[in-house]
């Protein structure tokens, strides 16, 4: 693994989003306005709160949940490009190592989680969301993008078919939107219920981004949760991809 | 300067009935193949030909066996090796969303090229491909002929010690065949030692120093082209009966022109090639003297 190496990969990426860039960010405009003004200002003026607003409670949730659906969907063109452009067969003749690929993929789908989360905390402000803008909101998002597009380029490496990868999308990542203490608090759920979903990483982004959002501390127990996500999801992916070219 | 020793391939396979079981792709085969030589992989469809390049280049782990490059063992110093190797595969496997310019770049940086030698030789590349008007298109908008001379300069850009060809001419016009040809010779003439795959007769015999037949995953012979039609006899007579086409060989041409005179009209007598050479080893034929 070398940093030359991952930047090759991430050049790809990079060059390939710089010339959808407007159409991008535009894009991801939609999401956090239609979330903003659903749950923020129509459904949120009727919920009440112990302290501040729905709004300032929802904006950390859709904070993680954009970052999850950016991370998966941000690496899952890998997916194409092994099973129907073959193109991925570049990098595996090539002498760079299967570690580098692989960060350099999700580095690039966390590039797009972050451009993405920038947008969402510019119409949270906009939209009058009053939230602490802590610099440590940033290592958070990345890490929940990078276990989401470690889950993302898993599934690439394993799943033969688009449909397949929709499957992913319906079963694991739709159930967590809008369970994982996004929209929200996990303490409203069955005990059984509520004990598995906080099991599950994305709603230890939500407890963590709400906790910073509300300038409060950081939460080192679902800090180091993410983590071992984080790492465990790297091995399995480059097991995925060393597997891929003999399945 | 490639040595192969009893490599085997098996790949999990289900069967009719549901069960798992292996299906051996290539089995057993040990050849050598010299510096500088253009080496021919021939074979019916399906005979593991394309297996057999993957594993040499790296995409595909022999399931056992090993594969030795200037005596260097290929599992332990992939990545060294593979600096030195080409690979032109068989099917169009381009960057779509990149256009021609921008895949031979991203071909020099992942072999490490410095900025200034990869400017030169992707332009150097392209304009001896005849591809330098379209730099700027994306691929999917090139021909057939000019997608096949781009994956062959995307292959050389890091200038390759060891270049593989697999099926490099499959579905192309006469014409761009024989460009391609050409540059395959242009290349062996400047040290490149080229290993191709083809299924194509008269490519193999064509340009290959030698070839090996394999068939079923197995290595059949391995010889030149002129040697494999030596063995089986120089001298073909065709016969074309009433349960169709058949052949005899014989070492000298009198004896095939004896042999057809005295059978009758429809016995006609040819040098052998390589054609005949395949029918025999890999279809109904009794083999090689």
């Amino acid at each position: 693994m070398n940093f030359r190496d991952i930047g090759t990969v991430f050049w790809r990426d990079w060059i390939v989003l710089k010339r959808r860039l407007t159409k991008f960010i535009f894009s991801r405009m939609v999401a956090p306005l239609l979330y903003l003004t659903a749950f923020g200002l129509g459904l949120g003026r009727s919920v009440q709160m112990s302290s501040g607003s729905y709004l300032d409670f929802i904006v950390p949730g859709i904070l993680a949940l954009n970052s999850m659906n950016m991370g998966f969907h941000g690496i899952i063109p890998v997916h194409a490009e092994r099973v129907y452009h073959k193109s991925l067969e570049e990098y595996v003749l090539s002498p760079i190592s299967a570690e580098s690929f692989l960060i350099g993929k999700i580095s690039g789908a966390v590039l797009k989680s972050l451009i993405s989360s920038a947008i969402i905390i510019l119409f949270a402000e906009i939209f009058g969301a009053d939230i602490n803008l802590s610099l440590m909101l940033l290592p958070v998002l990345a890490i929940n993008s990078i276990i989401f597009a470690e889950i993302g380029f898993f599934a690439a490496m394993k799943l033969s078919s688009y449909e397949e990868m929709a499957q992913v999308n319906t079963y694991i990542l739709l159930p967590m939107s809008f369970l994982c203490g996004t929209f929200f608090s996990t303490a409203a759920l069955p005990e059984i219920l509520r004990f598995f979903v906080e099991c599950l990483p994305l709603t230890h982004a939500s407890l963590i981004l709400r906790s910073l959002t509300a300038g409060e501390e950081f939460l080192p127990g679902s800090s180091a949760i993410l983590a071992g996500y984080a790492i465990a999801g790297f091995f399995l992916s480059l097991y995925a991809l060393k597997k891929s070219q003999d399945d | 300067m490639i040595e192969i020793l009893n490599v085997m391939k098996k790949f999990k396979s289900v069967g009719k009935n549901g069960e798992k079981n292996f299906k051996t792709a290539v089995n057993d085969i040990t050849l050598s193949i010299e510096r500088n030589e253009i080496f021919g992989i021939l074979g019916p469809n399906g005979a593991g030909k394309t297996t057999m390049i993957k594993m040499l280049t790296g995409q595909l782990e022999p399931t056992s066996g090993q594969i030795f490059y200037d005596g260097k063992s290929f599992d332990k110093n992939k990545s060294e090796i593979k600096k030195m190797l080409g690979v032109v595969p068989q099917h169009i496997n381009f960057d779509r969303e990149l256009n021609v310019e921008e895949n031979l770049e991203l071909h020099g940086r992942l072999y490490g090229m410095e900025k200034s030698e990869r400017r030169s030789r992707i332009n150097e590349l392209l304009n001896y491909m005849e591809l330098s008007d379209c730099k700027n298109y994306n691929v999917g908008k090139l021909s057939g002929g000019m997608k096949r001379r781009l994956l062959i300069a995307r292959a050389l850009i890091h200038r390759p010690q060891i270049l593989f060809l697999d099926e490099p001419t499959v579905a192309l016009d006469p014409q761009v065949r024989r460009k391609i040809w050409n540059l395959i010779e242009d290349l062996s003439k400047d040290g490149v030692t080229i290993v191709l795959t083809t299924h194509y007769i008269e490519e193999a015999e064509s340009l290959c120093r030698r070839t090996a037949i394999i068939n079923g995953g197995k290595l059949t012979a391995t010889d030149t082209p002129k040697n494999f039609c030596d063995r089986l006899g120089r001298f073909t007579v065709d016969c074309e009966g009433t349960a169709g086409r058949s052949c005899k060989f014989f070492d000298d041409e009198d004896s095939a022109k004896n042999f057809a005179s005295a059978s009758g009209e429809n016995f006609k007598v040819r040098r052998t090639n390589l054609e005949d050479v395949f029918v025999e080893l890999t279809g109904r034929g009794s083999g090689l003297k």
